[in-house]
């Protein structure tokens, strides 16, 4: 394991002690904080190291948070409903990869871009199970106490992070990650060295949507209620991936530093500002893309620097 | 008799379609660039079409040459200091570009105009008129005449104008075009000047049409998106094309789905088109 | 032609269209196991084509290709680089944010099944030095010369452990000691047991190292046979070498 990966694993553990030091806000804003983690770090995975500019986290995200939320209306207990929509959107992610990641460049973008549209006009017309544009009440998980259930959802959240960490760790160092690097530099030639491109695609974009929908999942069990605009959110897409370039694409752990510092930066403008702050996110994102394209990593002279490929 | 109010209304709305989508086929097919920011050019131009008529009683008929130059002068200052700087990045850094620059002034347009709707009402109203048998506003049946008179003259600009035929040349192949002599940074901040200007127009013709709210600058987007896929990139034939094609998609969805279905309809069929033939109905094969 | 079970590949009245570009038209052509066989003609004779289309690049519109006795008219890229089908590119293509070693440890790692990531870097730095690309093996491949890159696309092609190797034009661009040095490879290759299919327009590599030259002019096999008689082929001379090469080569140079 490199080094940057040992201390990624070393950050998260640390981030564990937050209720020692916390109180509920405090968890609350670890909570959110974890979940942008997941959200960038599961990009990264399609975006960082297979190169190619999915805007389909939202689609996932909303799929995690409304699979969960109806089924917890079902009566399912809370860890069987996430286990379900982490499995279901590997594989509806998966089959949809096989289709989409035929695309390449601005086409897969639009595609995925799309694919968030399809999802949240099936629910909002899905009314008689979702609710549609009324949202849908979610019942409470736990209900011992605000404390409690900011602990819970806090370690339940971080739980779901640690395991996103511990794949894409896992991913970047097997042949998996080894081979969505090819496919990043050459697709052509990773064909002919004899890699199924369509294959590693279809994985790594499962893998971009299973932890981000589970994440959903424990969201709309948090909030208790969701609505399509809500968590269909486009900014949902647009987030991380602001995450992993102003942390520097690719490498895990710029990428959740890039999500702990927008956190940090959004919780700022989102107390002082609140009536401009989309514009000041704005604001932010291009002076970032302007000043500083491949991230913080790139300030640490000569190492991790990588040149994003044209895709 | 159904049929042809069916058929009518796609037409009328399929040119405004076109309308709102040429301008952004036009700076996606020469610039390469997936311009975010069109949606809110678009209700921006309802605001001013809005503002003049409320304010200073300008019939929304001039407020298109007020918008024009406005918007191209915008347009062009946006590309040449700011996007052409990232020009040449990858996919992924001029669509965030946008995204946040679209961010800005959507923000903006909440913070000054405020996020409810509103409608620009002529007084007197124009009624509407009969045409084969279906009943058409006329209102709406004029920005539709508007929308292909615009859609149009970008036509003789793309073809008669000395710059209009060197953004063709860029559109085509950019390397050859620098070694013409073209200076290609500026044919980009001229073309999304000019995509920008078409946004503007499209938004006063818009506010004839439908309520006014910076809410509504990703649905216009959207339409955008689905008009370029269907009809192909980068033409305006194509515009035209993929603006009745939407428009007869949503119309016949409507009818037989319902009208919620009808937008997932349309983004489906984007969907199906960008991997079954995503050159589009009348776009080239292997032109990105 | 057929030569049976000792053929390697045979085509099959193969043809491919590019919209309204027929590129290649009803070539059959067979292939000899341990065969070094030129193929050559004119620029956009079809000659890449051929070599896409057997790869499963651009799939043949019409015509059957089998290798091994195995149909592979509508194989996937990565499925024919699994049989032992192998291609340098004439425009390379590396991995070019990777070093050299990782470029040819891909190769072998896609290629093999049950190839670790530990194995498959040790199995390439065997073929970096066959190549003589030892002391390049940390240096990312974008960083590396033409020749080089070369090289490390023989590299690459040879970490798949190929039965049959395409070279598409790997002398082009080369000065003539990289040529010299290129040809003495390809000849090792070919010692080796492997048979090879080369692109090339330098006719003195192709006399030294082919024992049979295939002629392709205008998507089609307008020659085919042992190097001497085919260079002497009327049509091949007017399609391809031109008058001088030809009275050149009588006058016995």
């Amino acid at each position: 394991m490199t080094r940057s990966n040992a201390a990624l694993l070393v950050l998260l553990v640390c981030l564990a002690a937050l209720p020692l030091f916390g109180g509920a806000y405090a968890l609350r804003l670890g909570t959110i904080a974890c979940m942008y983690a997941i959200l960038a770090l599961s990009w990264n995975v399609v975006g960082g190291l297979a190169g190619y500019p999915s805007f389909a986290t939202a689609a996932f995200f909303g799929f995690g948070a409304y699979a969960t939320g109806v089924l917890l209306n079902m009566g399912l207990p809370l860890s069987l409903t996430i286990l379900l929509s982490f499995v279901t959107s590997f594989l509806l992610a998966g089959l949809l990869g096989a289709v989409l990641l035929r695309l390449r460049g601005h086409y897969f973008a639009i595609a995925s871009l799309s694919l968030v549209e399809v999802l949240s006009e099936l629910v909002n017309n899905a009314t008689d199970l979702t609710g549609g544009g009324m949202g849908l009440n979610i019942p409470l998980a736990s209900g011992s106490g605000i404390m409690a259930d900011a602990m819970f959802f806090f370690y339940a959240m971080w739980g779901i992070l640690l395991a996103t960490a511990v794949t894409v760790i896992a991913v970047s160092m097997s042949k998996l990650g080894f081979g969505l690097s090819c496919i990043r530099q050459n697709e052509t030639a990773s064909g002919m060295v004899g890699l199924n491109a369509t294959l590693y695609k279809s994985i790594a974009f499962g893998l971009s949507a299973c932890f981000v929908s589970a994440a959903g999942g424990i969201y709309a069990a948090w909030v208790h209620y969701i609505d399509p605009s809500d968590v269909f959110d486009v900014l949902y897409s647009v987030k991380p991936i602001v995450m992993a370039l102003m942390g520097g694409l690719g490498s895990p752990i710029g990428v959740v530093a890039g999500a702990f510092l927008y956190f940090g930066l959004e919780e700022v403008v989102w107390r002082n500002y609140i009536q401009i702050h989309s514009g000041v996110l704005g604001v932010l994102i291009v002076l970032l893309l302007l000043f500083l394209p491949h991230g913080l990593i790139s300030l640490r002279p000569g190492m991790f620097r990588r040149k994003a490929k044209h895709v | 008799m159904w049929l042809t109010q069916v058929l009518i209304n796609a037409l009328v709305l399929g040119c405004l379609y076109a309308c709102i989508a040429i301008g952004f086929s036009l700076v996606w097919g020469v610039l390469n660039v997936i311009n975010l920011i069109h949606g809110s050019f678009i209700v921006l131009g309802s605001y001013l079409a809005f503002g003049l008529y409320q304010t200073l009683g300008i019939s929304p008929w001039y407020a298109i040459i007020v918008a024009a130059p406005l918007f191209f002068v915008l347009g062009y200052l946006l590309q040449f200091l700011l996007l052409n700087r990232v020009i040449n990045a990858p996919v992924l850094v001029t669509l965030t570009m946008t995204f946040g620059l679209d961010l800005i002034l959507n923000n903006a347009m909440i913070y000054f105009f405020k996020a409810d709707y509103r409608k620009l009402t002529l007084s007197p109203p124009m009624g509407s008129v009969s045409l084969f048998h279906a009943v058409v506003p006329i209102d709406r049946l004029i920005a539709t005449v508007a929308a292909l008179a615009l859609t149009g003259l970008l036509y003789l600009v793309l073809r008669r104008l000395r710059v209009g035929r060197a953004i063709v040349a860029v559109r085509l192949d950019r390397d050859a075009a620098v070694l013409m002599g073209v200076d290609v940074k500026s044919i980009y901040a001229v073309a999304f000047g000019l995509g920008a200007a078409l946004a503007g127009c499209a938004g006063v013709l818009m506010a004839l049409v439908y309520p006014i709210s910076p809410l509504t600058s990703s649905t216009f987007l959207g339409k955008a998106f689905v008009v370029c896929v269907l009809g192909g990139l980068g033409s305006v034939s194509g515009a035209l094309a993929g603006g009745v094609l939407l428009a007869l998609v949503e119309g016949v969805g409507t009818t037989f789905l319902g009208p919620e279905h009808a937008t997932t309809l349309s983004f489906v069929l984007l969907i199906v088109f960008l991997i079954v033939r995503p050159q589009g109905l009348l776009g080239r094969k292997g032109f990105e | 032609m057929s030569e049976g079970a000792s053929e390697i590949l045979h085509l099959d009245n193969v043809s491919r269209r590019f919209g309204g570009l027929q590129a290649l038209r009803g070539v059959t052509l067979g292939i000899a196991r341990g065969e070094v066989l030129g193929l050559i003609g004119p620029n956009g004779a079809g000659k890449t084509t051929l070599v896409n289309t057997i790869c499963g690049v651009t799939p043949a519109s019409g015509g059957t290709v089998t290798f091994l006795g195995k149909n592979i008219t509508r194989i996937k890229t990565y499925q024919a680089a699994r049989l032992g089908l192998s291609r340098t590119f004439q425009i390379v293509q590396p991995f070019a944010e990777f070093s050299a070693l990782d470029n040819v440890a891909a190769a072998a790692l896609f290629s093999q099944p049950g190839e670790s990531l530990t194995s498959a870097r040790e199995a390439a730095r065997a073929h970096l030095a066959f190549v003589g690309l030892e002391a390049q093996a940390t240096q990312p491949a974008a960083t590396l010369t033409l020749a080089m890159r070369k090289r490390l696309e023989l590299a690459k092609a040879l970490a798949m452990k190929p039965k049959l190797l395409f070279l598409d034009e790997v002398n082009a661009g080369l000065n003539s000691a990289e040529v010299a040095r290129a040809t003495k490879l390809i000849h090792e290759l070919a010692a080796g047991g492997i048979t090879i299919v080369m692109i090339e327009h330098l006719m003195k590599v192709v006399l030294n190292v082919c024992t049979r030259i295939a002629v392709l002019h205008n998507g089609q096999l307008i020659a085919d046979g042992a190097p001497r008689d085919v260079i002497k082929n009327p049509a091949v001379v007017d399609a391809y070498l031109g008058q001088q090469y030809a009275q050149r080569n009588a006058a016995g140079v």
